[in-house]
């Protein structure tokens, strides 16, 4: 095996590039989380995501119409859940089960004209100055602006969370919704801005795999995404900068296995293909062992508002 | 006479099945501190939720000063002056004091600004609080100035008080009704919540009872007897359990030295429990709750384990043994919390009664059920304990409260205990209700078998024990004899007034700084 052929500075760069569906999927799940609900339909609402931004870039040639409509796509999908679980008060996890399965379906459905297409292309950042700095500029200068962007989401989501009163009523619910209902907080109408909230962002990194990172579509082409960023949610205890960080190390495992395979490796490729998923497994064997940090306590149960 | 605060004109609120409040009307004046008083299922909460605009009366007005008042959230509630701290408290254990008080009021200030106020008000009354820990780690007395200071902060005119002293020591609550005078001294109105008679006929200028969701009397508390108070609550003559003392027989049951790390990121540590229980004894333990009490339940019962030594039964070491052996052998418990701990909601009585009395009523045949045996001991324990039910096969989960308790308490009398230890027998239980259990206990006693009652309500304990201690952090305090024990001997025992003191009445902040209406 040729390990020379890795060149550090493209495994970096294309870290980023790999990461950013993750941290934004993961983000919005936090989101979700944080507000006291479980939605494990990420999955489903990234393919989602992904199919609807992709045909609507073909159709405009534009990427950021894409992006806009993948975000409205997954928002609306997810709105089935939260009818679902907060008005029909049914179980989440069961739910989230279904959306994922669901979006799978309705992706491939909608997908079939598309397969084999070419995405619109969606042109880098050239930032003079920044981009020339030797190994610097094209590590962190010189990529697509939605790698910026999913940046500025975490630092917007993480202000809104620690600083503003609609953050803190927003961690209230997730954390005892019987006293912030008590305190005469509407517990459903924050779940359910919540859950659009994560529906969007789970759509948005769908459509980012679909527009940039393949960028084509293919069925199933999320592959597990939406589970990574499950476990990412989890590793991050529920914090916007280590989600950045979570979703940059597996994204870089991710990447780093891809070039080991084209290097030639002598481990199958089999074997370094599951890495990720295997590394997330016990990511999170290790969190569980160490305790529960920081999950919100109203996590995944049911509200029903009693007098 | 002058207008009184709040004035209710006839409220009524019915849920399907049961009138909650039928045309209930009273009137508190300014700087009252007023009580309401009543059984479990009075109609108590729903009234107050009314008033703080959680549930909307179906009929009947409310007037404050004079004027309309028909809160339709507790934000409009807030807006007139009507503030309420909670009997479960409405706090979030993760968030810190400021996040937790600025949740609680509609504009707070800048987080700063807050802090510095929550440290001069809760000083000025006698309530320090540090705005900067995590919620979680508070003791119950803590939480509960976290939730007064709230409150508080808002100048209200009116403050709701449901149930405030269940979780405090004796000394806490001679510092909470120093602020509660204080605050009426300031011309606040109080209406005050509680079950605990004497508390009442300390604090309180005038009590309105509810029986049965209707107003069946008022009353000036100083000028009645608990026992007066408590029969006009429950509307029938009480008894006062007996017992005729025997001498304490061998020793059945000892603790040695046990000590239990904590089994949740919340729970206590159990440290250097020693105890020793004789036959026909009622040893009684007090303590607020969360300090060991459930602990100390689960390593006699033996849901937790221990060294095998650390608990002997009849000389026996047990502490190895998981809880349906020690049932063979005699030790039984009954656990505080009665649903999904004690019994299991969604499963019948008879189920019920066979998983805990399987083993001493020989329930079960070769793996088999016995279901006519079963059922024969369920209703045994229906009929010997008055618990009312349709039937045997009930769901547990569909009995009231004190129901559940008489089941679950008899379930374990009827089993022959040597050693039986309960906690909080008769919480939430009403008055009669919980005579008949206290004497259910006594009479196991009499009998000669060993008890433990573990229990947060000291007039119980005193009534009931024949030795005396006290769980503080974990922390067994030595056993004493109950006669003759005084409120401050039994409070210091359960760790005194950790860091409160009491108000000040001079340089109250909120006087000075407060808004013209």
């Amino acid at each position: 095996m040729d390990f020379g052929s890795i060149n550090p500075i493209l495994l970096i760069a294309s870290l980023m590039v790999a990461s950013t569906p993750i941290l934004l999927a993961a983000l919005g799940e936090m989101v979700v989380e944080k507000a006291g609900v479980l939605n494990l339909g990420v999955e489903g609402m990234m393919i989602t995501g992904a199919v609807v931004g992709f045909a609507i870039g073909v159709n405009t040639g534009s990427s950021w119409a894409g992006f806009a409509v993948a975000a409205l796509a997954g928002a609306a999908l997810s709105m089935i859940f939260a009818i679902i679980t907060q008005v029909l008060l049914s179980n989440q996890v069961a739910t989230g089960l279904g959306l994922t399965l669901f979006g799978l379906g309705l992706s491939s459905l909608i997908g079939k004209p598309y397969v084999g297409m070419k995405a619109p292309g969606f042109a880098k950042l050239h930032i003079p100055g920044l981009s020339e700095i030797p190994f610097v500029g094209p590590v962190l200068f010189r990529h697509d602006p939605m790698v910026y962007v999913s940046i500025l989401i975490v630092a917007g989501v993480w202000y809104l969370l620690t600083f503003t009163r609609a953050g803190l009523i927003l961690r209230a619910v997730g954390e005892n919704h019987n006293a912030a209902h008590a305190l005469g907080y509407k517990v459903k109408t924050v779940r359910f801005a919540a859950i659009a909230f994560g529906g969007a962002m789970a759509g948005l990194g769908g459509a980012y795999v679909s527009l940039v990172r393949v960028p084509q579509w293919v069925e199933g082409m999320t592959a597990g995404a939406g589970w990574i960023a499950l476990a990412i949610v989890v590793f991050a205890s529920w914090r916007p900068w280590r989600i950045l960080l979570g979703a940059y190390l597996f994204g870089g495992i991710t990447v780093l296995q891809l070039n080991l395979q084209a290097a030639g490796s002598s481990i199958p490729v089999e074997y370094l293909s599951m890495s990720p998923y295997v590394i997330t497994i016990l990511v999170l064997v290790i969190i569980s062992i160490r305790g529960n940090h920081g999950a919100p306590g109203s996590l995944g149960r049911v509200f029903h508002a009693s007098h | 006479m002058s207008t009184p605060y709040l004035a209710l004109e006839g409220l009524t609120k019915a849920y399907p099945g049961v009138v909650a409040n039928d045309n209930v009307s009273f009137q508190i004046m300014p700087g009252e501190v007023h009580a309401l008083l009543g059984e479990n299922g009075a109609g108590k909460s729903t009234l107050v939720k009314m008033i703080y605009g959680l549930v909307k009366p179906d009929r009947g007005a409310m007037r404050v000063n004079g004027a309309t008042y028909e809160p339709a959230n507790p934000h409009a509630a807030r807006g007139s002056g009507v503030a309420m701290v909670f009997q479960h408290f409405s706090l979030f254990d993760a968030l810190d004091v400021a996040e937790n008080i600025a949740l609680g009021m509609d504009n707070p200030p800048r987080m700063r600004a807050l802090a510095a106020r929550i440290r001069e008000v809760s000083e000025a009354y006698g309530l320090p609080l540090d705005p900067s820990r995590r919620v979680g780690d508070l003791s119950a007395g803590e939480r509960q100035r976290v939730e007064i200071v709230r409150c508080l902060l808002q100048n209200p005119k009116l403050l709701i008080m449901d149930e405030p002293t269940s979780v405090l020591t004796p000394q806490e609550v001679q510092i909470l009704f120093e602020t509660l005078r204080k605050l009426s001294s300031e011309g606040t109105a109080i209406l005050y919540i509680s079950h605990k008679l004497e508390e009442i006929r300390t604090l309180c200028d005038r009590a309105t009872v509810l029986r049965l969701g209707k107003v069946v009397g008022a009353a000036n508390p100083r000028e009645k007897s608990a026992r007066e108070l408590a029969e006009m609550m429950v509307g029938t003559v009480l008894h006062t359990p007996s017992r005729d003392t025997t001498a304490p027989g061998e020793v059945l049951l000892t603790v040695n030295d046990l000590t239990l790390p904590a089994a949740s990121q919340f729970g206590t540590t159990l440290k250097g429990v020693s105890l020793e229980l004789r036959a026909g004894e009622v040893l009684g333990i007090a303590g607020v709750a969360g300090n060991g009490q459930d602990e100390l339940l689960g390593a006699l019962s033996g849901e937790r384990l221990s060294a095998a030594n650390a608990v002997t039964l009849s000389g026996k070491p047990i502490g190895r043994l998981g809880p349906n052996a020690r049932r063979r052998l005699g030790l039984l418990a009954a656990p505080e919390e009665r649903l999904g701990h004690a019994a299991a909601p969604e499963m019948s009585l008879t189920e019920n009664a066979l998983l805990t009395g399987d083993i001493r009523e020989k329930l079960t045949r070769n793996g088999f059920v016995g279901w006519s045996k079963a059922r024969a001991f369920a209703k045994k324990i229906i009929e010997g304990f008055d618990v009312r039910t349709p039937g045997t096969e009930t769901a547990a989960g569909a009995l009231s409260g004190g129901n559940l308790q008489k089941f679950v308490i008899g379930r374990e009398i009827l089993q022959r205990p040597t050693v039986l230890v309960v906690n909080q027998p008769t919480w939430g239980v009403d008055a009669s209700a919980a005579a008949a259990i206290r004497q259910a206990l006594l009479d196991l006693a009499a009998e000669g078998a060993g008890l433990i009652v573990i229990s947060q309500d000291l007039d119980e304990l005193m009534e009931i024990s024949d030795r005396f201690s006290a769980l503080n952090e974990g922390r067994l305090a030595r056993a004493v004899p109950a006669k003759g024990l005084t409120v401050d001997e039994i409070g210091l025992m359960m760790g005194g007034a950790h860091d409160m003191h009491e108000a000040h009445a001079e340089d109250s902040p909120r006087t000075a700084q407060e808004v013209p209406a």
